[in-house]
């Protein structure tokens, strides 16, 4: 168990993180998702007892982490740098931290089978690749067979197998009843992975809640109708019947319709009194990632953001592929109140085309960093569908 | 894994055991208490058994740390090759003159010399390391008691660096010795203080007990403080590159601003300059002082060299402690 009360830690002037209040539970996976910069591994490290708060507290089991009895035997820890000396082997590194925490030497070996270095174990880790770096980060972090354990960015340079087998290792080990918290910036992986999430944007807490409920709470489901092709009519007549009775109905590129605010079974009755035959009618649910992109995108300028957008949950006019604008900036969903839906096919300029962000959003969809730093790239590939069953099991292999 | 079983715990959310008193670990006998350090409503205890770590454990890891990497092996083999090697050859230069006009032992100061710049730089790299390649983090996480870590790095590399001085200067006071005894000392220096006591009833050049003494354990021990100012240097600095020219500049600065200091005004400052000066106190352990009617001997520049080594350190101590890493 990790309780943080008001934890705050400036450098210089810098706030790094600021009045976070937060509980970890053990017997799950608790993520830890915020953009580059939000302060998620300076969180870490004053868990550790490595930063010291500027104000607040943070404690393990009870403790704070540099009055822990035992501390290397109850938490374990994978640091996002590599806090490895790449001059010294793989095995000689596990060796000298076990002979530090008092742990037996066999369980080195152990570990090395665990993340599969033993044939490596010899050489340097110098001369390891990213992915293997990341395997002896989490060799050290198991060494001490730990109830906490401390991930940040696990999956950071692993290949898709790599991710499978960390997702399943963190899974048995919440499990076993261990308290895991782990960070990443990918929402499709914590999606799979944690069962709780803790939000952060810029230093302080955006939410703390289950998997399920960040869903529930910050995207609305929607579903898509499709009248049988080249029915035009029939889909302009369906539209407008379902806008009147308060739906709001865009129109997809592949002719369907998205409809939102509005249960399946009244989208079916009110079709069926118009006459319409229906070819596809089904529930979809905005993924993880666009609630996480919505939320953070309000931590650019939360105050006046953050409430505003929840649940304005539709699509933009015309984007190329399912409603999370991919391209460079990202641009939120669309639908802003009063917008008229657009014709079908007829592509809108606004706020939903990707480059062109809406007044008041920056692009990017990290809250642009403070200083000396550039923002990455927004995610290269463009958005599963979001009609495509959002969490799905296994999106976040295919990205790092 | 082939550990003693030790009682569990269930996993959170499990049912509780008609019966089980409440805090007591299902499965564990009555009155068997839980492993010590298992976390206090904890779900989770490991079979591995805990043990209580002690600075013993600093010991072995640092130990292990320094063993384990090449600029060890680089910089004591150095530090080996240009004591032994400069002392041999200084050695044979002075075979040929039938009265060389020092101390028997004093030729090992200059492979010493440039020694102990390797000292100097493994004693920062034992500490400067870990912080440039982030294992500082490790380390500090395996043991949050932060002194211990320093302590045991400070130990360990002080007791290495001082064994290997010894053997290095131990082996060239030998190569000097065997090279160059047999010298007669001349009737006109027999009087010189240098050569008090060191004069055999034969009129021959030899090396007293405590010449002996002072060219390998004082000398090492001089060279070994040095290397542990250096570790302190490098625990307040952080930075290899610093913390090293930091301490080359210690020692050569005085003696080089001392050079440029020659007008008449700055007698006395440039004396003192030279009497203190680092190189100043290994020069007197090895019988050839800067001065010589220096107000201290080698052993007393040395007692100085401890203390400000000791100040330095206890600095280090207190900003490890209290310093974000
Ligand atoms: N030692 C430090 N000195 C000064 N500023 C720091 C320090 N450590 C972190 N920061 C600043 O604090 C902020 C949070 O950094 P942190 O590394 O915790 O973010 P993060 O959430 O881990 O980001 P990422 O996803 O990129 O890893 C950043 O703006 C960073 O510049
Ligand atoms: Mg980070």
């Amino acid at each position: 168990m990790i309780e943080a009360q008001g934890l705050t830690k400036t450098y210089g002037g810098k706030t790094a993180v600021y009045n976070l209040s937060f509980t970890v539970q053990p017997g799950v996976i608790t993520g830890f998702v915020g953009p580059n910069g939000a302060g998620k591994s300076t969180t870490m490290r004053m868990i550790l007892g490595l930063d010291e708060p500027t104000g607040g507290t943070v404690t393990v089991g009870g403790h704070p982490y540099r009055r822990l009895p035992n501390a290397p035997r109850q938490v374990g820890a994978l640091l996002d740098a590599k806090a490895v000396h790449g001059g010294r082997s793989a095995r000689n590194h596990l060796r000298c931290v076990a002979q530090l925490s008092g742990i037996p030497q066999r369980r080195v070996d152990e570990v090395l089978d665990v993340v599969g270095l033993r044939e490596v174990a010899g050489r340097r880790s110098k001369g390891f690749s990213l992915g293997m770096g990341q395997r002896l980060g989490i060799a050290g972090a198991l060494l001490g067979d730990p109830q906490i354990l401390l991930f940040d960015e696990p999956v950071n340079g692993l290949d898709p197998e790599g991710i499978l087998w960390i997702r399943n290792l963190m899974k048995k080990l919440a499990s076993e009843g261990r308290t895991i918290f782990v960070s990443s910036h990918l929402m499709s992986e914590m999606a799979v992975t944690a069962d709780h999430l803790i939000v952060i944007g810029r230093g302080q807490l955006m939410a703390d809640m289950s998997v399920r409920d960040f869903i529930n709470t910050h995207s609305a489901s929607y579903a898509r109708v499709r009248v049988p092709d080249g029915e035009q009519a029939a889909r302009e007549k369906l539209s407008a019947a379902l806008t009147e009775q308060g739906a709001h109905v865009q129109p997809e590129d592949d002719g369907a319709l998205r409809v939102g605010g509005m249960p399946l079974p009244r989208i079916s009755d009110l079709a069926h009194d118009a006459g319409i035959r229906l070819w596809e009618l089904s529930p979809h649910e905005a993924s993880l990632e666009e609630a996480y992109m919505r939320m953070t995108q309000g931590a650019v300028d939360y105050r006046s953001t953050a409430d505003h957008r929840a649940g304005l949950q539709q699509a933009g006019p015309v984007p190329p592929q399912g409603y999370a604008a991919p391209g460079p900036g990202y641009a939120p969903p669309m639908g802003a109140p009063g917008m008229p839906p657009a014709g079908p096919g007829v592509p809108q300029p606004g706020p939903g085309v990707p480059g062109m962000p809406p007044p008041g959003v920056q692009p990017g969809y990290a809250p642009p960093p403070p200083q000396g730093y550039a923002p990455p790239p927004p995610p290269a590939a463009p958005q599963a569908p979001a009609g495509a069953a959002a969490p799905a099991p296994r999106e976040g292999e295919t990205r790092r | 894994m082939s550990y003693p079983p030790q009682p569990s715990a269930p996993a959170p959310g499990a049912p509780p055991v008609p019966g089980a008193a409440p805090g007591r670990f299902p499965g564990a006998g009555p009155g068997l208490a839980p492993p010590p350090g298992a976390p206090a409503g904890g779900g989770y205890s490991s079979p591995i058994p805990i043990v209580r770590t002690h600075l013993g454990h600093a010991f072995a890891s640092e130990w292990t740390k320094i063993r384990s990497v090449r600029s060890t092996m680089w910089t004591l083999g150095i530090m080996l090759v240009l004591v032994v090697g400069v002392g041999f050859l200084i050695a044979l230069a002075m075979a040929t003159d039938d009265w060389v006009g020092a101390p028997l032992l004093s030729g090992g100061l200059f492979g010493l010399m440039l020694g102990q710049i390797c000292i100097v730089t493994l004693g920062v790299l034992v500490i400067t390391s870990e912080y440039g390649t982030g294992m500082i983090r490790t380390t500090l996480t395996a043991s949050p008691q932060r002194w211990r870590v320093l302590a045991a790095k400070a130990v360990v590399f002080f007791v290495l660096a001082f064994v290997l001085t010894t053997a290095a200067c131990a082996i060239t006071a030998l190569i000097h010795s065997s090279v160059l005894s047999g010298q007669t000392v001349p009737e006109y220096e027999a009087g010189d203080p240098m050569f008090k006591d060191s004069v055999s009833d034969s009129g021959e050049l030899i090396a007293t007990g405590g010449q002996w003494f002072d060219a390998t354990v004082g000398a090492a021990l001089y060279v070994s403080l040095l290397g542990l100012l250096a570790l302190a240097v490098g625990a307040i600095l952080r930075h290899s590159a610093g913390a090293i020219t930091t301490m080359v500049g210690f020692i050569l600065l005085p003696l080089i601003i001392a050079l440029f200091m020659q007008a008449e005004s700055l007698r006395d400052v440039q004396r003192k300059l030279i009497e203190y000066s680092p190189l100043s106190g290994l020069a007197s352990l090895f019988g050839i002082p800067f001065f010589d009617d220096a107000d201290m001997g080698g052993w007393g520049l040395l007692g100085m060299l401890a203390a400000v080594t000791g100040g330095m350190l206890l600095l280090a101590f207190a900003l490890l402690s209290k310093r974000d890493v």
